[in-house]
């Protein structure tokens, strides 16, 4: 018994990581209806320019706080560049935009920090701790700690605020968000900016678990079933649905991988987000479309 | 819009023209008398961070045989990039672009650099009659060059690395009378390189009597903690990590997170390189791996390159402390197989570039033994290589044990040699039934 929580905890905490990557997807989908394919991009780009820094001699916070500013100042440009000139274009068209600079940002990065591997250490022991009678790694808990913040501060900003409310606006009617003199570009300027600081937190906890080096782009394939599950457009349904998965290939591994004599994690979640959009399309928290005819 | 005169439409299309004939090669014959050594580069991507040391390792050595030596026997060797990205599909179009050689310079063996190309190009490389070399990382199956004849997995294969570990844990726990009772899990990327090393610790697990686990990690490999608790709770004394890219720094890391000694986890030759241990941070000090390309400066060949090339400024490194590295020493390695061929070619048709068919009987003759080792400089660097026609392999297939002790590797064995017999039987047997279902005659020294 205590094998299998101990398997479902750690399930659990991996979850919480996909669902740090899923969050940057949910909020540009939110504002712009868009599936942001250059967001593992921005996640490598982030965690390499932070670890850089640090590698150059630049303290904790200074490289910190640089890179938030990097990010802020990659989604301005992104705005005026990319989105700007497509605007009122359809989501398919924004969706390509994205898959273009993706390749730009990551060729970007190796051209101006190279494609070295780097060690990534944030001052957290990733060794286990008994809680409750369960060995947990502190990572785990801090990677979890820092999730729940960032949704805390995530849900205040979107539901409580002015801008929450202008990008909601948006994000439902974007002409009629801007005939009532909401500025769009402004609108997707701070949504691409907050993008890549949530970025920025994944990449440093994603790189400080495996490193930081080109292949932590790919995490963002985890992130695709996460969404599937919890729906585009939800902060809520991104972490139930990182939980969701985590747990389950987690556990899938431990008692159906040796049936198959294979790992299954990987399709798994998948056939989960299938179930998912067969039984309910838009997801656990999704909303769903509801068009015209 | 406005209209363009006639005359200068043709004064345009003059010098357009001028321009275009300006642009081509001056002659497709510049590097006749040259030797092609078309170079598969993977400079992009994910995987960017291995080949760039092994890539400089390469050219830098071929550069000292160019500039310090003149050449292989006078001739000079032709280097041209030609970028797959790790992919299949580009590394094809680079087959194709240099298998007839290029700008007059001959080709006598392309290295696909590539364990998947190495795979898409075998019926290619059979029709084309070109050698395919993959040191390191070819079809154990292969080997038999009676089935394969343009097929080179030289130097090492899983099989007998998986032999190599084993014997090493023997060492460790006493003597092979006493692995029986001991559990060795294997945790493999889930994919065909990793489920290579399933067969043959089956095969020896019974002859030794270790209880063989074998427990697979989906690509690319960054969450590891069931396969782990798998590993904890079924009480492997010690695990064969058999890791590729981000698998090996999370397995380290996933290992200490259960508990698991890091001085019990042997890693394959694509899981010991720096990139694999140092992301792991202070938890993988005392990782151990299995090495064929064993890093350090400490050769002579490395001194020589370190004096002619790297102080010089003419290295192909753009950061230095990569010299010595084990992806750099293995592009160095690498080279000299090259390098080698040629030499036993020229002994063969004279001191001329070789075409495809004369490198593919210089490949199945090399022969470098101590002596030829010690000459190049290259003691403790190389173990000996003698091929055959029936062996494309190599006779000695020999590894080392090297500890990462935080910050740099330490080598722990001299060469370990595997017992090539054990599974010879087996893989010509493989051999046999691919050479009947694709209906193909088996070569012998006569035909």
């Amino acid at each position: 018994m205590n094998f299998f929580l101990e398997t479902l905890v750690s399930g659990l905490s991996a979850g919480v990581m996909y669902s740090l990557v899923a969050i940057g997807f949910v909020l540009i989908y939110k504002a712009s209806g868009v599936f942001n394919f250059a967001q593992g991009s921005m996640l490598l780009f982030a965690s390499l320019t932070f670890v850089t820094l640090v590698e150059k001699g630049a303290p904790f916070g200074v490289a910190l706080g640089t890179t938030a500013l990097v990010m802020i100042l990659g989604a301005i440009l992104i705005e005026r560049l990319v989105l700007r000139p497509l605007v009122n274009r359809d989501a398919l068209t924004l969706f390509m935009a994205t898959l273009g600079l993706s390749f730009v940002i990551e060729g970007l990065a190796q051209l101006l920090m190279g494609s070295d591997v780097h060690m990534l250490d944030l001052g957290i022991d990733d060794l286990p701790v008994s809680v409750g009678g369960l060995m947990i790694s502190q990572f785990d808990l801090f990677a979890s700690g820092a999730a729940l913040a960032l949704v805390a501060v995530l849900s205040i900003v979107f539901n409580k605020t002015r801008m929450g409310i202008s990008l909601r606006a948006v994000a439902d009617d974007t002409l009629a968000a801007q005939s009532i003199g909401i500025r769009l570009p402004a609108i997707w300027r701070i949504v691409w900016s907050v993008a890549g600081i949530v970025a920025l937190a994944a990449g440093l906890i994603w790189g400080a678990r495996q490193g930081v080096q080109y292949s932590l782009s790919l995490v963002t394939l985890k992130a695709l079933p996460v969404l599937i599950i919890g729906g585009f457009s939800s902060i809520a349904g991104a972490i139930v649905g990182g939980l969701l998965v985590g747990a389950t290939e987690s556990l899938a591994d431990i008692y159906i991988g040796p049936l198959v004599q294979g790992s299954v994690s990987t399709w798994f979640a998948y056939i989960l987000a299938v179930v998912f959009l067969l039984v309910r399309p838009a997801g656990l928290f999704g909303d769903r479309a509801i068009e015209r005819v | 819009m406005p209209s363009l005169s006639v005359p200068t439409i043709i004064l345009a299309g003059a010098l357009g023209l001028v321009a275009l004939t300006g642009s081509q090669p001056a002659s497709a014959q510049e590097h006749k008398g040259e030797q092609l050594y078309p170079l598969f580069t993977y400079r992009t991507g994910p995987y960017a961070p291995s080949f760039i040391p092994f890539g400089a390792g390469n050219r830098d050595y071929l550069r000292y045989i160019n500039e310090v030596e003149g050449g292989v026997d006078g001739v000079k060797i032709f280097i041209q990039e030609c970028e797959t990205g790790y992919t299949i599909e580009r590394g094809i179009e680079c087959y194709e672009r240099y298998k007839n050689g290029y700008d007059g310079a001959l080709t006598a063996a392309i290295y696909p650099h590539s364990s998947g190309l190495d795979v898409a190009l075998t019926d290619k490389a059979r029709i084309d009659k070109i050698p395919i070399v993959s040191p390191g990382g070819g079809q154990n199956i292969a080997t038999d060059g009676r089935v394969f004849p343009y097929q080179y997995p030289l130097i090492f294969d899983y099989w007998s690395e998986a032999q190599i570990v084993v014997d090493y844990i023997a060492h460790q726990v006493g003597g092979t009378d006493k692995l029986k009772g001991v559990k060795i899990a294997t945790l493999y990327h889930d994919s065909g390189y990793g489920r290579d090393t399933i067969e043959p610790l089956d095969i020896l697990s019974k002859k030794f009597g270790f209880e063989d686990i074998q427990i697979p990690v989906p690509h690319p490999g960054e969450q590891q903690q069931a396969q782990w608790q798998q590993i904890r709770q079924a009480g492997a004394d010690w695990v064969f990590l058999r890791g590729w890219g981000v698998m090996t720094p999370v397995a380290i890391k996933t290992a200490a997170r259960v508990g698991f000694p890091v001085n019990h986890i042997i890693g394959d030759i694509w899981s010991g390189s720096e990139d694999d241990a140092r992301p792991a941070g202070g938890v993988a000090k005392g990782y151990l791996a299995v090495s064929v390309f064993p890093p350090g400066t400490d050769y002579d060949i490395l001194k020589k390159l370190k004096e002619t090339i790297i102080d010089t400024g003419k290295s192909d490194l753009k950061d230095d402390t990569k010299f010595g590295t084990v992806y750099y020493n293995y592009g160095v390695i690498e080279a000299i197989t090259f390098v080698e061929a040629l030499r036993t070619g020229h002994r063969k048709f004279g001191n001329h570039p070789l075409t495809a068919a004369e490198g593919q009987w210089a490949l199945e003759n090399l022969a470098i033994d101590d002596q030829r080792i010690a000459a190049l400089g290259a003691k403790g660097l190389i173990s000996p290589l003698q091929t055959s026609i029936a062996n494309h392999k190599g006779e000695t297939i020999a590894a080392k044990i090297i500890q990462w002790d935080g910050t740099r590797w330490d080598t722990l064995t001299d060469w370990i040699k595997a017992d090539t017999t054990l599974f010879a039987d087996v893989i010509r047997a493989k051999a046999a039934a691919y050479a009947q279902e694709k209906g193909l005659v088996l070569r012998t020294a006569s035909n």
